[in-house]
């Protein structure tokens, strides 16, 4: 079964007449010179697609992001094997302000806004690496804004005292700021209502629309993020055990029973579990 | 009843019965203040951009005096050798980046405060190699004439000291409050990961943070060397700022001034008014055993950064 979901290396990804904007060929993540986190993961993300990067605690997610942004080596971790390119260009061995200053920012996971600037100067800290003057700066401002009216409203309140919501639109704003063409973003859904996450997720297709904004999404919302994403990749272990088309990773009986806790057939028995888990180890 | 009368009773009356002296007391606190806020000031700089505690700070500011003076021992004018001064100190910050932290960073915040420790001796060995160790006399032309306002004798060096101290504070607020860089600054203090996610280079914020501090020290070495001669004991008037940091708050730029205020004019009045009760020498302690009633009582300091704590 399953035969349309073949992994990465026997199918191209996304529309073959585009080119990948980000590649990552099989790469390794060692943290502490010991521990071994990715187990050679390999994906691409098409320019201006939507890619979801799907899987469980502990599954790798964060880290991968992290390899590509390079915000790993502030964690003692490292890219031992394997290669990154964004836009036909090695990016491995760049530091956060490079990749920044070639269009790609990471959205931490948990909010990491700076919470005794006020919202606006989150904002503006996003801009740090342009020096394409005020006036451009304060258009983009705008923009923002356009997007997150609640942040206009809140724009002069220190960001620590605003709401999860709010800060989570901060955060993905402020990226917004360096003008990216594309966006790491990490877990977005995280403890917000349901209605938030989809004015999130809303917001995150409009700017894919409208502005061509490539994203990743880091997601452990399985259903969410396959709503919203043309691709997907499971990740477990630190390693890709699984992608597709969204749609058919939707559709998919294993998909449908470990991630988004539904199952057509009832629940399985402890084989067809072991079953699973053989045909995983055997994709990956 | 005696003793009693005698130590919480008489000093306040002594105060009120010759108020034109007792303000000449406070305002020689507040010139002493100064000079520890600006000490405090460097050390909150680095600690909040970094969280470093920069045991070299006093060092820095023995170091930057000595740098300059001996310039001028050297027939260099007082505004060359200012600005060369100002230059060596940047050029320090540069080397402590590139031979310290960068190589130090992700250590535990243990390994980078001994570090500082070493960068002391080495400054400190280094600037006496350079300019040698005996006592020198600082003289960057500042007036230093008496007059009375009011029948209070003020001089003009310390209304020079004050006034530059002041200014200098005023530059740095701005500079924090409205620049990018400033900005990046408070960015990194806050968050250093989020900081460096959105393409804040961290090296160029530690550069920026030990010059402003190499800079905060130089002024303070000016006008305490000019006082009291350029030598060794300078460098530890940081242990007169380690109180100041406790009462101010160890992240906080306000703190930090009014911190070295309250000690610089509470020392002098204890000095003053109880000193003769207890046989003197209250301002050689004065400062710890408030900072020891703090820590007890408010550990965080006057101005400590509230830690926003969302439910
Ligand atoms: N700095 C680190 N040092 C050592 N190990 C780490 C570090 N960061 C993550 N790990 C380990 O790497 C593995 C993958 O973690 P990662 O954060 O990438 O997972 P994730 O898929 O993002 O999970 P979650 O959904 O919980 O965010 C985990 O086992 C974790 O313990
Ligand atoms: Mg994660």
């Amino acid at each position: 079964m399953n035969e349309s979901l073949a992994s990465s290396q026997q199918q191209p990804a996304v529309g073959a007449n585009r080119p990948p904007a980000l590649l990552i060929n099989n790469i390794e993540v060692i943290y502490d010179h010991v521990i071994l986190v990715l187990k050679g993961v390999s994906l691409e993300v098409p320019e201006g697609g939507i890619v979801a990067l799907l899987g469980a605690n502990g599954a790798g997610k964060t880290t991968t992001l992290k390899a590509i942004s390079n915000l790993l080596r502030a964690e003692r971790g490292d890219v031992t094997k394997g290669s990154i390119e964004f836009a036909g260009e090695r990016i491995d061995r760049m530091t956060p302000n490079d990749l920044v200053k070639r269009g790609v920012i990471q959205v931490m996971e948990g909010r990491h806004i700076f919470e005794h600037l006020t919202v606006e100067e989150n904002l503006l800290t996003g801009a740090y690496t342009r020096g394409d003057g005020r006036a451009e700066i304060q258009k983009d401002l705008d923009k923002v804004y356009d997007y997150f009216p609640q942040l206009k409203e809140r724009r002069n309140a220190q960001a620590g005292y605003t709401s999860g919501g709010e800060q989570q639109m901060c955060s993905i704003g402020r990226a917004l700021m360096s003008r990216p063409k594309m966006i790491l973003l990490d877990e977005a859904s995280m403890g917000l209502a349901p209605q938030l996450v989809e004015t999130i997720f809303e917001t995150v297709k409009r700017l894919n629309e409208e502005e061509g904004v490539a994203f990743l999404l880091a997601e452990q919302n399985t259903n969410m993020a396959l709503k919203y994403a043309k691709y997907g990749y499971i990740l477990e272990n630190g390693r890709v055990v699984l992608d597709g088309e969204a749609e058919a990773l939707s559709r998919n009986e294993d998909v449908k029973e470990f991630y988004l806790g539904l199952s057509s057939s009832g629940r399985r028995n402890y084989r067809e579990t072991k079953h699973y888990k053989r045909r995983k180890r055997w994709l990956a | 009843m005696e003793i009693l009368y005698a130590f919480f009773v008489a000093p306040f009356v002594d105060m009120a019965s010759d108020p034109i002296f007792f303000s000449e007391v406070v305002i020689g606190g507040v010139l002493t203040g100064i000079m520890y806020s600006l000490v405090a000031l460097g050390f909150v700089l680095i600690f909040k951009a970094s969280g470093v505690f920069n045991f070299s700070q006093g060092v820095m500011v023995l170091f930057a005096a000595l740098t300059l003076v001996g310039l001028m021992e050297h027939g260099v004018p007082v505004w060359l050798a200012l600005i060369l001064t100002v230059m060596v100190m940047i050029a320090l910050a540069f080397a402590v980046e590139w031979i310290m932290l960068r190589r130090l960073v992700n250590q535990e915040e243990i390994v980078l405060f001994m570090s500082t420790i070493g960068l002391s001796f080495v400054l400190q060995g280094f600037g006496e190699t350079v300019w040698g160790s005996n006592v020198k006399l600082l003289d960057v032309g500042i007036p230093n004439e008496s007059f009375e306002v009011g029948g209070i004798l003020l001089n003009e060096f310390d209304l020079f000291a004050a006034a530059s101290g002041a200014l200098m504070v005023t530059v740095l607020a701005v500079f924090f409050h409205y620049t990018r860089m400033g900005r990046a600054l408070r960015a990194v203090a806050d968050d250093h990961q989020a900081a460096l996610a959105v393409g804040i280079p961290l090296k160029t914020i530690w550069i920026m943070v030990w010059s402003v501090a190499g800079m905060v020290g130089l002024v303070a070495g000016i006008m305490w060397g000019a006082k009291s001669g350029v030598q060794f004991s300078l460098s530890l008037i940081a242990l007169k700022a380690l109180p100041v940091l406790i009462l101010g708050g160890f992240t906080s730029v306000p703190g930090a001034i009014v911190g070295g205020l309250i000690i610089g004019v509470g020392e002098k009045i204890a000095e003053i008014y109880w000193g003769p009760l207890v046989g003197g020498a209250i301002e050689n302690w004065f400062a710890y055993m408030l900072a020891l009633v703090f820590l007890l009582f408010r550990p965080q300091g006057l101005f400590g950064e509230k830690i926003i704590e969302r439910v």
